[in-house]
């Protein structure tokens, strides 16, 4: 069993430090915790459900942020967003699962692995450089994010919902990253079939 | 802030109407639940193990590190309301100054991202601010320290030190989103005050 080495789109695994609930020792508002019935599976998930209240709340604002499609920033340049954080803060495993999702939704799956190979100064056009500095900025510890980083976002086409789910979205992540980071460990997934 | 009024709301200045308090409406879901993780990790309904003194002091302690001056008023004052002590708001603060840094920062695993490693101070919580503290709020403030700015260098033995400390798997767990969760909130507040701030030009209807 062994953990990457580098950043990636292929699928890992995930391994917690810290012990699960039991799926057998779920009650049901662990199961509501989780939102999705399917996350059960997830040792990850059910390591947050020991905090049932929070994971639930969590999971809700998570949803919103990334699917609620009224309007704003197009699905595929809020997982830019998301992957940008991840690589910034260093999360090979939220990175991974994001950087499919943009490749995914954007079908521009050269750029997206050009940001995971070289990082956040990676040249993607300038609308996806706008969004991916602004995440940057938002993500540094204390926050350099600016007048200069809505300008540029504006001046490459967005509104001003579509700047707030930027925000949202690398804010976002720097809530996952933090809790994938140190809760457990990825790991490279075995082949499958 | 009294009873149960939206912080994020609060902080940036969102008034009814606004175009912030628009917005904001068109993502729902997002501003109920930023909320309701608030009152979970700060009103919980069973506070387990972690006493409400000790969720306020790592989010004050947290919101301090990131010189996120307002928000970590709001948390001192949600401590101080809990009866703590003047001398562990005054650890607090002497803890902020002292760990204080800028990130994210850290190590790779070991391969083609090690080029990127960029070490940084590990933080140890000073003798005298961690007698104010005690063991187990020095253990975590050791901790948020590794979480806010440099995550990447998490290992499972940095929890191995919140256990020796007295943190169970549950209260760590919690631990972790209290940080998670303001480094979230912290972010969401200093962005939408900039957009706040810098209004779209109103547009050409000529």
């Amino acid at each position: 069993m062994t953990g990457p080495t580098a950043f990636t789109r292929a699928e890992l695994d995930w391994l917690p430090w810290l012990e699960p609930l039991a799926v057998d020792a779920l009650t049901e508002r662990h199961m509501a915790s989780l939102v999705d019935v399917a996350r059960a599976k997830s040792p990850y998930f059910r390591l947050l459900a020991r905090d049932p209240d929070t994971l639930e709340a969590r999971t809700r604002t998570d949803k919103d942020i990334f699917y609620n499609t009224d309007g704003g920033l197009p699905r595929a340049e809020r997982e830019l967003a998301a992957t940008a954080t991840s690589r910034f803060n260093g999360c090979l495993y939220c990175a991974s699962v994001h950087a499919r999702h943009a490749a995914t939704y954007s079908k521009r799956e050269a750029d997206v692995q050009h940001l995971l190979d070289a990082g956040v100064t990676a040249d993607l056009g300038e609308r996806w450089n706008a969004i991916v500095a602004a995440s940057v900025a938002l993500t540094a510890t204390p926050s350099a994010f600016g007048p200069e980083h809505v300008e540029r976002l504006r001046q490459s086409g967005l509104d001003d919902l579509a700047i707030a789910d930027v925000i949202h979205a690398a804010a976002f992540f720097n809530w996952a990253n933090r809790l994938m980071l140190s809760l457990g460990e990825p790991t490279v997934a075995p082949a499958s079939g | 802030m009294t009873g149960d009024a939206d912080v994020i709301d609060a902080l940036v200045g969102i008034t009814p109407r606004s175009s912030l308090d628009a917005i904001r409406a068109r993502r729902p879901e997002a501003r109920a639940h930023a909320q309701a993780t608030y009152r979970a990790l700060f009103a919980p309904h069973a506070v387990g193990n972690i006493g409400l003194h000790e969720r306020f002091a790592i989010a004050a302690f947290t919101a301090g590190l990131h010189e996120a001056t307002a928000i970590a008023t709001i948390y001192v004052e949600r401590l101080v309301e809990t009866g703590a002590s003047a001398e562990l708001k005054e650890a607090i603060d002497a803890a902020v100054t002292e760990a204080r840094t800028r990130g994210p920062y850290g190590r790779y695993p070991i391969g083609p991202l090690s080029r990127e490693d960029s070490p940084g101070p590990v933080y140890r919580v000073g003798p005298v601010i961690r007698r104010a503290l005690g063991r187990r709020l020095a253990a975590a403030f050791e901790h948020v320290h590794m979480l806010v700015f440099h995550p990447r260098d998490a290992a499972a033995v940095a929890l191995q030190a919140l256990v020796d400390a007295g943190w169970s798997t549950t209260d760590i767990v919690t631990l972790s989103q209290i940080v998670a969760f303001l480094s979230f909130q912290i972010r969401v507040i200093a962005g939408l005050r900039v957009l706040a701030a810098h209004p779209a030009p109103p547009t050409d209807t000529t």
